[in-house]
């Protein structure tokens, strides 16, 4: 099958990849630029695992399809942190106890960002709602409330995280 | 103390958050190929043929590959040795894999299963456990205990009939536990590679990787030391990812064939259909009281639907009926199990494995109990829990029991001396009790080594290394690795590095199951450990001329506990320690202690030491349309001691979110086609999204609180936290039920419809109650009779004086063995 030519943005990197037209930004992500950070669940919308920044917006990766993304830029997990510091997000994750086996987190992380990015100072009722569609089998999602929670306010201090 | 009790940081934390752990799918290996697998359409058919040949042809197809191709079974256990990785002659369920394409592509791989042409030759199916017992004929399988009757078990300890005779009430319940799945959100994945020594490497999902090392040197033929399994951290677990599974062994024999590494992730829908979760169970019970509450004996029946396969239902069988004598005294109890194989997914080990079910049913009968003797449930329990250093009428040695001090801590913390019985119609509070092992005290297959080692190397660096077959799951057993080295040695679990779960590199641990890891592998960190810590004692002591046992290690230090100053860094008492005795390394290893029981059965239950957890569960519901939430759950769990207190917290509160699950919504159901659609047994929904789940929006507020009261059999006196805080959650939310509008519902999950159903029958002057009728009958074997300890047993079995044991029927084949 011809292969599509796109070019976007991934992480704030110029990148120029060429893919099967089929193939989904989840696929696109993981097999042609090797970003396996972000994880897939269902490849069917369902779960949330393979959530990414599409222009800001949280999008689940599986349901994008690559040639859609031409001029896009795109943030995944590799790009939250910056020259070498976690962001806020990622050090409240990792204390807190929001990341159990991990596979979930990657979605959570990108979908937390994009609610602190537009609302720097959400209710615990916000944060349920914007964190809704991610599925979590290992927490119970309270630990992952308490690490968004304890992210507000040390997202600004951060430099270089708006995507 | 230094690290033990402090929250922290998981060692594994910062890999997560970056998207740097890397899952079995994540691995990409030059020149590999990809796996599709062909599962079966049909639910129980007689193969006709299998061709392959169009598929074979495929432009990019390299190897199709069917049952001819695995001639020898596997199984977890043992006793059921019933699976081959592709079907041979028979299928058993819709997903029974029948061929496997292994192509260049997922895509050219998944195109080419519609080349293969499979006839089948349809067979009775069987859709129910009342279907398998009513008809012996087809089997399913050739062994079993009788017909479709894969498991039969009769255990008798003690007089329960004269014991229901000596009490003043015998209550007799039946209650109905649905099946329900892991969902981990990882889907299974494996690639095989050949080394370029000719070995045979397997990367996998498995939360058991000295069992698949097992399995495929088996079912490939081919020896043992020529096979390496790694465990690559999971996506999740709860027992789903737990048998050896048959991609696994698919992928090896390609990449042994084909010398290219060959890799195959399960759809979503495929991990619906490998299940190995939550048996069905209906279940009856039958409890003597005296007026004050105390319990005077019990019997309690169980029916498993185990689906197609053996997979750990043997083991499943016997849990269903294990651990009710370790909550409440219970001076006579008799337990009958059976297990039935049926035309669906296997079913087999999900957090908690087996006993769920049955505390689902016990916990809800003491509420009954409790209200028909005017007592207040919490009161009840109080007055019955098991005491302390016991043995059980069924031989579980009790040692630590935290019970009554949870139940105390969530009846304060919930208000429920003024709330029970109290609250709004509408809205209600229901508590429950249960009990979990710290791993079990026997392994998969009898052996006398350890379950559990580990081996240090200490670098002049002051670094460490610990290496151990235990398998991350998420629930953090490399952090309770590293932490319980780092204490021992008194350095930073930065300094130590945890290498797991690798058949080649580390010694065994048998798995992550059982709630086993953090007590077999943390002794065993221990013993290692100290053994090190011995040798730089001596080499620190001979420098400093300090007598060994005033030397102190901590904060990266050996030093004089009199005089503080006059010490080493730790780095430097590995170099004096490596000049004085050569390069150091040193092992520690685990071995459960004897169990008390000696009868056939006796090897499920026995646990070094018993987690307790109480839980008081809050209830809303809407009477016109049955919508039940639930806002807020207060649970107390003995957990001995906590080693980490975030990853503990975190693992009591993610088993409440799975109880909730399993209480209100989850099930895994299946549903005839119309026969002429091919009269299949099909998964209701298997997707994430009908497959109904709690999500953020439906998840209570959690109130936790840790009961610690250090176990002497645990590793700095902890006890298990991954399975036992589950099991409360789902009776108490049945029992909230009951105070809120009256009615009990017997079964989960508890739906709306259910509670409709229920209020309805109240209202026209049925009883009020959603719950199976009646149990089904069943003709058991005679009972196993084991006296208890209160008896003069000794832990054997009776010889039954007109059955003597050697005119048991023994097939030939075991005799022989014999």
């Amino acid at each position: 099958m011809t292969h599509v030519h796109v070019a976007l943005t991934v992480n704030g990197e110029p990148t120029e990849v060429a893919f099967a037209p089929y193939k989904t930004l989840l696929e696109v992500l993981r097999e042609d630029l090797n970003l396996c950070g972000t994880k897939h669940g269902c490849e069917l919308g369902e779960c949330g695992a393979c959530a990414v920044l599409l222009d800001g917006t949280p999008v689940l990766s599986c349901l994008v399809l690559g040639v859609a993304c031409d001029g896009a830029a795109v943030t995944t997990v590799e790009g939250l942190a910056r020259d070498g510091r976690l962001h806020p997000l990622q050090d409240t994750f990792a204390d807190l106890g929001a990341a159990q086996c991990g596979y979930c987190t990657p979605g959570f992380l990108v979908t937390a960002k994009a609610l602190l990015d537009e609302h720097p100072q959400p209710t615990r009722e916000q944060i349920k709602e914007a964190l809704s569609g991610n599925l979590c089998r290992c927490t119970g999602y309270q630990q992952i409330f308490e690490a968004v929670e304890a992210a507000i306010g040390r997202t600004s201090q951060a430099q270089g995280h708006r995507s | 103390m230094n690290t033990i009790g402090t929250p922290r940081r998981r060692v594994d934390a910062r890999a997560k958050v970056t998207g740097q752990t890397r899952f079995a799918d994540d691995l990409m290996l030059p020149r590999m190929l990809h796996c599709k697998l062909l599962r079966s359409t049909v639910p129980h058919a007689r193969i006709v043929r299998v061709d392959a040949t169009r598929a074979q042809r495929r432009p990019g197809v390299h190897l199709v590959l069917t049952g001819d191709d695995f001639p020898i079974p596997y199984g977890i256990l043992p006793v059921s040795q019933d699976e081959h990785a592709l079907a041979r002659g028979r299928v058993r369920f819709v997903g029974d894999p029948v061929a496997a394409v292994i192509a260049r592509d997922e895509l050219t791989a998944f195109e080419a299963l519609d080349l293969i042409d499979v006839e089948y030759e349809p067979l009775r199916t069987f859709a129910s456990p009342e279907e398998s017992l009513a008809h012996d004929e087809p089997r399913i399988h050739d062994y079993g205990d009788r017909g479709n009757i894969h498991k039969l078990v009769s255990l008798s300890f003690g007089d329960v009939d004269a014991a229901f005779a000596a009490s003043d009430r015998v209550f007799d319940d039946v209650f109905f536990y649905q099946g329900n799945t892991h969902l981990p959100i990882e889907q299974h994945a494996a690639v095989a590679a050949r080394d370029p020594d000719g070995k045979l490497t397997l990367w996998s999902s498995t939360q058991t990787p000295h069992y698949v090392h097992r399995a495929l040197a088996r079912a490939l033929d081919i020896p043992p030391a020529q096979v390496r399994v790694v465990a690559t951290p999971n996506g999740g677990g709860f027992g789903g990812k737990s048998d050896p599974f048959n991609h696994e062994i698919v992928v090896a024999k390609a990449a042994l064939v084909l010398d290219r590494p060959v890799k195959i992730c399960l759809t979503r829908e495929e991990v619906f259909y490998c299940h190995r979760g939550r048996h069905p169970v209906v279940m009856r019970l039958r409890t003597g009281v005296r007026n004050d509450g105390t319990i005077t004996g019990m019997h309690v029946q169980t029916l498993l639907d185990g689906g197609a396969y053996g997979s750990y239902g043997v083991a499943s069988t016997f849990y269903t009926g294990a651990l009710q004598t370790v909550t409440y005294h219970i001076p006579a109890y008799a337990f009958q199990g059976c297990r039935v194989f049926t035309n669906k997914p296997p079913c087999g080990p999900k957090r908690g494995h087996g006993t769920p079910q049955t505390r689902f049913g016990q916990e809800i009968q003491l509420d009954k109990i409790a209200e028909a003797l005017k007592l207040d449930p919490a009161d009840l329990r109080l007055r019955i829990v098991e005491r302390p250093d016991t043995l059980t009428a069924n031989y579980l040695r009790v040692g630590t029991i935290g019970l009554a001090e949870c139940i105390r801590r969530v009846t304060t913390a919930s208000d429920w001396g003024t709330r029970f019985r109290r609250l709004p119609a509408g809205r209600g509070i229901g508590l429950a009790c249960s009990s979990y092992l710290s791993g079990a005290g026997l392994p998969i297959y009898w052996n006398d080594m350890p379950h559990s080692g580990v081996q240090l190397k200490l670098d002049r660096s002051g670094g460490v290394t610990a290496f151990c077959g235990a398998t991350e799951i998420g629930q953090g057993s490399d952090d309770v690795l590293v932490g319980c080295v780092a204490e021992v040695l008194g350095i930073d679990p930065s300094d130590v590095r945890a290498v797991t779960g690798d058949t080649d590199l580390t010694p065994v641990d048998l798995g992550s199951y059982s709630s086993r890891v953090t007590l077999m592998m943390g002794n065993a960190a221990i013993q290692a450990a100290e053994r090190a810590r011995d040798l730089l004692a001596d080499a620190v002591s001979r420098k400093l001329g300090v007598p060994t046992d005033r030397l102190v290690f901590a904060g990266r230090r050996v030093f004089d506990t009199e005089n503080a100053d006059a010490g080493v860094a730790f780095a430097e008492a590995v170099q004096l320690a490596e000049a004085a005795f050569g390069t150091i390394g040193t092992v520690g290893s685990y071995t459960p202690p004897r169990s008390a029981a000696r009868f056939k059965g006796g090897g499920v239950g026995p646990s070094p030491t018993y987690s307790y957890s109480a839980a008081v569960v809050e209830v809303e519901i809407d009477p016109a349309t049955g919508w039940i939430r639930v806002p807020k759950v207060w649970i107390a769990h003995d957990i001995g001691r906590a080693l980490n207190p975030t990853l503990v917290r975190g693992q009591v509160e993610g088993s409440v979110y799975m109880a909730i699950g399993e209480a209100l919504m989850e099930e895994q159901t299946f549903r005839r086609l119309r026969p002429r659609l091919s009269d299949a047994l099909v998964h209701k929904f298997p997707s994430m999204l009908e497959y109904k789940s709690p999500t953020t929006l439906d998840m209570p507020e959690v109130w936790t609180e840790l009961v610690e009261h250090p176990d002497p059999n645990g590793p700095f006196g902890a006890k298990e936290v991954g399975q036992g805080p589950l099991l409360p959650v789902m009776p108490a939310v049945a029992n909230a039920v009951y105070d809120a509008i009256g009615v009990r519902i017997d079964e989960v999950p508890i739906t709306p419809e259910k509670i409709l159903k229920a209020l309805d029958a109240k209202s026209a002057g049925r009883p009020a109650r959603y719950g199976p009728a009646a149990f089904p009958a069943i003709d058991w074997p005679e009972a196993l009779q084991v006296p208890p300890p209160w008896e003069g047993g000794d832990g054997r079995a009776h010889p039954s004086p007109d059955r003597p044991l050697a005119s048991r029927h023994v097939p030939a084949t075991e005799a022989v063995r014999r």
